[in-house]
């Protein structure tokens, strides 16, 4: 596949939505308005856990202006017993966590929501309904969840025959860890922490909801995936999926948060009940207090190897924060942590903790980055110990076609040897560091690398071309941050037309197929499968409406440079078609001109990545401050290079926020103290250096355009590479994340005395 | 509670609307003035993608009261293209690919342009700090710092 020749795809091309978000009419959710809408608010436990003995809304519902107040009754109710799954959720728990039901699990958990002529009268209404609270004593972090005698949230889940907040658990084993751990020289065993942290988009969720008195419901809202939406909703009210179109607004950031909802079917019920459109946009506060975040952690690792740096066991135990309802990710530690290394021996296990936190939600690369952060720290320190340089050592362990990986796949043609060989050979790793720059300074260099899974699944494309002979393409995924633009390459490609004749739509439950979420890496990946198919199927048409006009067969017929041409024995035989002259001739050659394809989508083959990080730490201030960045990462390939470059540089920012500053902060009483931007420390711009993506381009041999998943695996490795960095610069290994200054300062007084 | 009639000018058109004495600017302008082009990320000042002018001076709308527009001039991203003439900033973001999701994007224009008006000529330093009230939770920030000063140089060059 020769990347240079393409006219389109690999191109920096102008993105289909880009003068209406430059310019500020892009229509996100909280844009949206409609005749005689009204606004609903939600009422939030003011505890962390509290039994809810009744709710009195009478007084809410007299209140003039009230229209409609709803509390869990009003949703469909699912036993605790029985499992009701949707894709990776189960509508048990989501039911319960977008209003509470028995108890109140954590602070910030729904209790009841209203729906009023303006906010200021649904807050006001809210503040007038009246629960009957029986508070209980709460559990927030992991070790208070699992000690004996902690706070039960669930009497349902039970762990080893008796009542726990271990809610589930996870292995993955090949081989045998004790054995392995025999023959290591080496044997290095350390536990580590990391905080919960929030994925942090700009746009809190928002939505708006109509219910017409014939039972239809339509909803615009912000998510990543509108079929999510249709089918989580109709789970939640009880409303056939039929009855409901979900109409995809532009998202305004997700990074896994939005695969799941929380007001829809609240909406959906205030606007049945009310007879008005109803529209909900959450507060930040309400975003950072009970929406997201991704799971905080407790890990022990424990990896041995032969001193020539052989790997020959590791063994790994991750306890995972689920937050108040059961559903953490474990399968990405305990799936990815070890998977860039052949080891024969590997015992890598998960548990799922309950606690009373907002449940978590997926963040790119769900659960990955906290394992490789114990994983490649571990490895990290061996290679100090062994005096081996890191990137030799992966090099040397690095897990390669054929081989059989810990989750059970066998990996086909993969790349981490590329990552890593590249780093090597990167200018950034030979260039010289002074460790020492000024008094009070102190500078260092980490390397670390990733893994993630990647994903194929369920996809559906329609691509039309117009009668004035351009093109629609319609996709059902919604766009986070530049698919549309990679779609239009790949279709200009093909059809070998102007990729500005090209126009990329997202479509709605009713007008598209059934399209899996936009998360896991998938959607270029799965998009551009049914794109390329889907375009094949129109050259297919348009050669043979090219062959009934020449009389000659099809087969006789090329597609070249956006035209038809006869070919074989006919050639030059008749003057080329056009795009726009077999367009102006549909008609009375056979109708319209277009086709779709929906495919579950197969091939997504892994994705890997290797970082070099300088840092500089002023030791007064104790602040740590990357000055460097470069992330190798095989991308497969590049169908819009600026957006490639933008997943990974986002990704690696996302990084650096869990790794120094990010964190969760709570009160005794377990309510959230920095349920904000000000206190809940995401990079800002003067954070940060620029960030150099390295992409390999080293096509997928099971996808048509050579694509390889790539928003999740540049996030993997960076808390590790940063906290190797920090070790570089202070001889000191942190092992508790985030490397915040009073973290920090409270090591470096701890070594000086 | 009455509301307060405010006469102002936005985007250089005078423009009178009715607001709530405790409204926010930006509730006023995304409400009643149908300009939804400038974001609530927070409404606590925190992220930036609020950001106006008033009478030239960046700020974050979620932060002023709607009566203050009184007599003022306001400028929102919805001004910064003359007609279907894109603004070179807003050029430049498209060509660099400076945003993903696009909802940080017109706060950080409206906060660039402000900048290139008081220095044409800003370091990379100067820019970053300058931005650091612009919170942006996809791209990392590289590609927008790039853009900006791509756009200084070439507006320079233009003067
Ligand atoms: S909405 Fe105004 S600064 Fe965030
Ligand atoms: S582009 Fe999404 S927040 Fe900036």
């Amino acid at each position: 596949m020769n990347v240079i020749a393409n006219k389109w795809i690999g191109q920096r091309t102008i993105r289909p939505d880009g003068a209406d978000k430059v310019t500020g009419r892009a229509c996100y959710a909280a844009d949206n308005t409609m005749p005689g809408m009204i606004w609903g608010k939600v009422l939030r436990s003011p505890h962390a856990h509290a039994l809810i003995r009744s709710i009195d809304t009478s007084k809410a519902e007299k209140l003039p202006g009230v229209k409609a107040v709803v509390t869990a009754k009003d949703l469909v109710e699912f036993p605790v017993d029985k499992p009701v799954p949707l894709g990776i959720q189960d509508m048990r728990w989501m039911s319960r966590n977008i209003m509470a039901r028995e108890k109140a699990l954590f602070h910030g958990h729904p209790i009841a929501a209203v729906a009023a002529i303006n906010e200021e009268v649904a807050a006001e209404a809210c503040k007038l309904i009246e629960v009957d609270y029986e508070v209980l004593p709460h559990a927030i972090e992991i070790e208070d969840a699992i000690k004996p005698h902690a706070p039960i949230l669930h009497d349902f889940v039970r762990f080893e025959g008796k009542p726990s907040n271990i809610a589930g658990t996870m292995v993955n084993k090949v081989g045998d860890v004790e054995a392995g751990f025999a023959e290591a020289d080496i044997v290095i065993e350390r536990t580590f922490t990391t905080r919960p942290v929030h994925q942090g988009y700009i746009e809190p969720q928002a939505c708006t909801v109509s219910c017409t008195a014939d039972g239809k419901v339509t909803i615009w809202s912000s998510s990543q995936g509108q079929f999510m939406v249709r089918a989580m909703t109709s789970f939640l009210t009880g409303i056939t999926q039929s009855n409901i179109r979900a109409i995809p607004a532009e998202i305004g950031g997700g990074f896994g948060a939005k695969t799941i909802i929380y007001l829809e079917p609240l909406a959906t019920v205030l606007a049945k009940k009310s007879g008005r459109p109803v529209k909900m946009v959450m507060t930040r506060e309400e975003v950072m207090r009970a929406t997201g975040p991704t799971s905080g952690s407790r890990s022990t690792v424990k990896i041995g190897a032969k001193k020539d740096g052989t790997l020959v066991a590791a063994q790994g135990t991750f306890y995972l924060q689920a937050g108040a309802l059961p559903g953490s990710p474990l399968r990405g530690p305990v799936g990815c942590s070890f998977s860039p290394y052949y080891i024969p021996n590997i015992l890598s296990t998960g548990y799922d903790v309950v606690s009373n936190r907002s449940k978590v939600a997926a963040y790119r690369a769900p659960g990955a980055p906290l394992g490789a952060f114990a994983a490649e720290c571990v490895i990290d320190e061996i290679c100090e110990k062994l005096g081996l340089d890191p990137l030799e050592f992966r090099l040397k362990n690095s897990s390669k076609e054929g081989q059989k990986a810990v989750y059970g796949a066998t990996f086909g043609k993969i790349t981490f040897e590329e990552t890593v060989e590249a780093a090597l050979k990167h200018p950034h790793y030979k260039a010289p560091l002074d460790k020492n720059p000024r008094p009070g300074v102190k500078r260092g260099r980490g390397v670390a690398s990733g893994f993630w899974f990647n994903a194929g699944g369920e996809s559906s494309a329609q691509v039309n071309i117009t009668e004035d002979g351009n093109v629609a393409v319609t996709t059902g995924h919604p766009d986070v941050g530049g698919s549309r633009a990679s779609i239009a390459n790949v279709t200009a490609e093909l059809l070998g037309i102007d990729h500005s004749r090209i126009s990329v739509l997202i479509g709605d439950t009713a007008s598209i197929g059934f399209s899996n979420l936009t998360g896991g890496s998938r959607v270029t990946f799965a998009s551009a499968i049914v794109v390329t198919q889907s375009t094949e199927k129109v050259i297919g048409q348009l050669k043979e409406r090219a062959a009934r006009i020449w009389k000659i067969d099809p087969d006789a017929v090329t597609w070249e440079n956006g035209e038809a041409r006869p070919a074989g024995p006919n050639a030059g035989k008749f003057p080329p078609l056009s795009l726009e002259d077999l367009a102006a001739k549909a008609n009375e050659m056979g109708g319209p001109i277009g086709a779709g394809t929906q495919l579950n989508t197969t091939g997504a083959d892994p994705g890997f990545a290797t970082h070099i990080v300088d840092v500089e730490v002023d030791v007064d201030l104790a602040i740590v401050r990357v000055l460097r960045y470069s992330a190798v990462q095989d991308v497969g390939r590049a169908l819009h290079p600026s957006y490639v470059e933008g997943q990974i540089q986002g990704g690696v920012v996302q990084g650096i926020g869990w790794a120094l500053s990010e964190e969760y902060l709570f009160d005794k009483q377990g309510k959230l103290e920095n349920a904000g931007f000000l206190d809940y420390r995401m990079p800002v711009c003067s954070d940060v250096p620029m960030i150099e993506p390295v992409m390999l381009e080293i096509p997928n041999p099971k996808h048509p355009q050579g694509v390889r998943g790539v928003g999740e695996a540049p996030i993997v490795p960076v808390l590790a590479a940063i906290t190797n960095a920090v070790h570089d610069a202070l001889g000191k290994r942190f092992c508790d994340l985030p490397l915040s200054p009073p973290r920090v300062s409270a090591a470096l007084d701890a070594a000086a005395e | 509670m009455a509301k307060v009639h405010v006469t102002t000018t936005i985007n250089g058109e005078p423009e009178e609307f009715l607001c709530e004495p405790h409204q926010s600017m930006l509730d006023a302008l995304r409400g009643p003035l149908g300009l939804t082009g400038s974001k609530e990320g927070c409404g606590t000042g925190d992220c930036g993608a609020c950001s106006i002018t008033l009478d030239g001076r960046l700020v974050c709308s979620c932060l002023m009261l709607a009566v203050e527009a009184e007599g003022k001039k306001i400028g929102t991203i919805e001004g910064l293209a003359q007609g279907d003439h894109l603004h070179p900033l807003q050029q430049k973001f498209l060509e660099w690919g400076a945003l993903q999701c696009g909802i940080c994007t017109p706060g950080v224009l409206v906060a660039a342009k402000a900048l290139l008006e008081k220095n044409p000529d800003p370091t990379e330093t100067e820019v970053r700090f300058w931005l650091a009230g612009n919170l942006c939770r996809c791209t990392g920030y590289d590609k927008i710092v790039r853009a900006v000063l791509e756009t200084a140089a070439d507006m320079r060059r233009a003067a």
